[in-house]
């Protein structure tokens, strides 16, 4: 406000401003609209939705859920300081005693922070060889003649077919007690393998489809392989290549969540499947709260890459959204 | 006439379905040290090919191109081009743009420092160091066209290969770029050869107007020598005799002798082309 007083905004900027503030308030009305119209529907129908787990949970009971689910985490987050308060006290009477781990069961939000780091460390996998991978085929054509039969027939295949593959053979060359776990790496190596295709093939696109114009300005200057694809091929493959990021990680979190239900590994998938198997009145509400976060969270998730992918395009004439 | 750039019997065919389709057909041309060249002809004759052939970024199938007694095989930046979109590097900007040229020609033989003395200068050349942190897309399209010509001469080339450099702007911006390149040549003393549309512009930049046949099989139809005195003022040359002479030759090239055979009624053809003639003559 000071600031402001200080250095009076020239009329044209306030101008430019009202509208856009005008639009903000519009936007944000009518998103609030769409959701009371949707949580009212939603109320309507539980009411008279009846389950064999009692009846289907409501906004109220979701929210009760919800808050149950936070006063679990802080009890368990509680437990777990006394443990290693207790062992600190231990090993300081007797030196000699074993130091453990403490093993809790994990609550709602460390099976989020599971899921989200295991999706992340995916996702970068799939990124780091799906984009070097692109631009050397998208840069060939004899390669990308022999690599795009293949890429169109392992792009659709299911996460749920790929899923005891990859179980067996990590179980089979990865030993029991390494560093990261067995089931972050099923869980991460599946994520990889669904969601690397549309990077993959958007970036091959974006190299291949440099105008001729640049290529030309790159042979008069005889750039050698590298200058040409780091100062020409890359920066014009850009767009391309992160709307195809944006892609990979929205399959990524929707990949993860279906496997982690089906391997029964760590994260919020298991949390929604242990929460069917319990079957306690409680559970439905559960399964919702969970399914609103895993909304919630790709919604993040896009909105973030939606963020970086403003950040680096060059080409300010293309709305993205 | 001392040899400098030669073409000798150029030719050229693409494969089409169709079979081999030949755009260029013995094309001889010498060209001395220092001389601008215009190439004029109907649209899709083959200019934009054989300046390719120039540059290095089209292979003749017959014949070819000597430079400084050198076979041209590949592009280079000896033989810098203009092209006709541009075609500057969207994502960097103006100064970045002229730096990319003059980082990959003079690496090893300027110092950092001499590097950005060079290209302030060629900037400056084009009167565009105002706009030296703007993107291309914050500039207007004649602005554009000063920086891929300040990119170009920023190569120090021996020939300025320029494809209708100025062909997408308006008449008092052509003027403004048309005046800069004189200029500029003046000092320089490059080779240019200059690819145009427009009858006035070649012959105020020329000294020699090569005029070519229709295709397909074109070739170098007639060769005007321009002898007008330099710097040629546009305003002095449009009262000059000389100049109406030659603008006449040039025209009566184009619209008699290579006369454009349009797949149109014959009526609106034949008004089409007076259109174009009365044009002409307005702007003269
Ligand atoms: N790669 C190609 N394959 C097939 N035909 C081509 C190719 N490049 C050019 N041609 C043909 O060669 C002829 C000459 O083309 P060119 O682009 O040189 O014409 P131009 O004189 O520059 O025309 P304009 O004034 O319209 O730019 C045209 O008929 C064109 O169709
Ligand atoms: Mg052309």
């Amino acid at each position: 406000m000071i600031i402001q007083l200080k250095n009076p905004m020239p009329s044209s900027a306030i101008a430019s401003w009202q509208p856009k503030l005008r639009e903000l308030l519009r936007q944000g009305s009518l998103t609030l609209a769409g959701l009371a119209i949707f949580v009212l529907c939603w109320a309507a129908l539980a009411e008279n939705l009846q389950t064999s787990l009692g009846q289907f949970p409501g906004p109220t009971a979701v929210a009760i859920q919800f808050k149950a689910l936070v006063a679990e985490h802080q009890t368990e987050k509680s437990r777990e300081e006394l443990f290693y308060q207790r062992q600190q006290e231990r090993l300081e009477k007797n030196p000699e005693a074993v130091s453990r781990p403490y093993s809790g069961r994990p609550t709602f939000f460390s099976q989020i922070q599971t899921s989200l780091q295991t999706v992340l460390s995916g996702f970068l996998l799939a990124s780091l060889f799906a984009i070097p991978a692109g631009v050397l085929i998208g840069l060939s054509p004899l390669s990308y003649s022999a690599a795009n039969p293949l890429i169109q027939l392992l792009k659709p295949i299911s996460p749920l077919a790929w899923l005891p593959l990859i179980t067996i053979v990590v179980s089979a060359s990865y030993p029991a007690d390494g560093l990261l776990s067995r089931s972050y790496l099923v869980s991460a190596l599946t994520v990889a393998l669904c969601s690397l295709w549309p990077t993959l093939i958007n970036t091959i696109v974006g190299v291949s489809q440099v105008p001729a114009d640049l290529q030309n300005v790159s042979k008069v200057l005889r750039l050698n392989w590298f200058r040409h694809v780091r100062a020409i091929v890359l920066p014009s493959a850009v767009p391309m290549i992160f709307t195809g990021l944006r892609l990979s990680l929205g399959i990524a979190w929707m990949v993860l969540i279906a496997a982690e239900m089906l391997a029964q590994n760590p994260g919020l998938g298991k949390f929604v499947w242990d929460e069917f198997q319990n079957g306690s009145s409680d559970s439905l509400a559960r399964i919702c709260v969970a399914v609103a976060v895993i909304g919630l969270i790709g919604l993040l998730l896009d909105r973030l890459m939606l963020s970086l992918q403003k950040a680096v395009s060059w080409d300010k004439s293309v709305q993205l959204r | 006439m001392q040899k400098h750039l030669e073409l000798s019997q150029v030719g050229i065919s693409f494969p089409t379905p169709k079979g081999p389709f030949v755009a260029l057909q013995n094309v001889n041309l010498s060209i001395a040290k220092g001389e601008i060249i215009s190439l004029i002809g109907h649209s899709g004759c083959g200019k934009s090919t054989v300046l390719n052939i120039i540059a290095g970024l089209l292979k003749a199938t017959e014949g070819g191109v000597i430079l400084n007694h050198k076979e041209v095989n590949e592009p280079g930046p000896e033989r810098a081009v203009v092209f006709q979109h541009h075609s500057l590097l969207p994502w960097l900007s103006v100064y970045e743009n002229v730096a990319l040229a003059v980082r990959q020609v003079f690496a090893g033989k300027m110092t950092k420092s001499q590097m950005q003395d060079w290209i302030e200068h060629n900037l400056a050349l084009v009167q565009m160091s105002h706009a030296r942190d703007k993107k291309p897309a914050e500039i207007s399209g004649g602005m554009k066209q000063r920086v891929g010509i300040a990119r170009a001469l920023a190569m120090q080339p021996q020939v300025l290969l320029m494809d209708e450099p100025f062909g997408a702007l308006d008449a008092l911006t052509r003027a403004h770029l048309q005046d800069s390149v004189q200029q500029i040549q003046a000092e320089l003393g490059n080779t240019v050869i200059l690819i145009t549309h427009d009858v006035d512009e070649a012959v105020l930049l020329s000294d020699r107007i090569v005029m070519m046949t229709n295709g397909p099989a074109a070739t170098v139809g007639e060769v005007l020598q321009i002898d007008l005195p330099r710097p040629r003022d546009r305003l002095a040359l449009a009262d000059c005799p000389k100049y109406n002479h030659y603008r006449h030759q040039v025209l009566s090239f184009l619209y008699e002798k290579q006369r454009k055979v349009e797949p149109l009624p014959v009526a609106s053809a034949k008004a089409s082309q007076d259109k174009r003639l009365v044009k002409d003559e307005v702007r003269a």
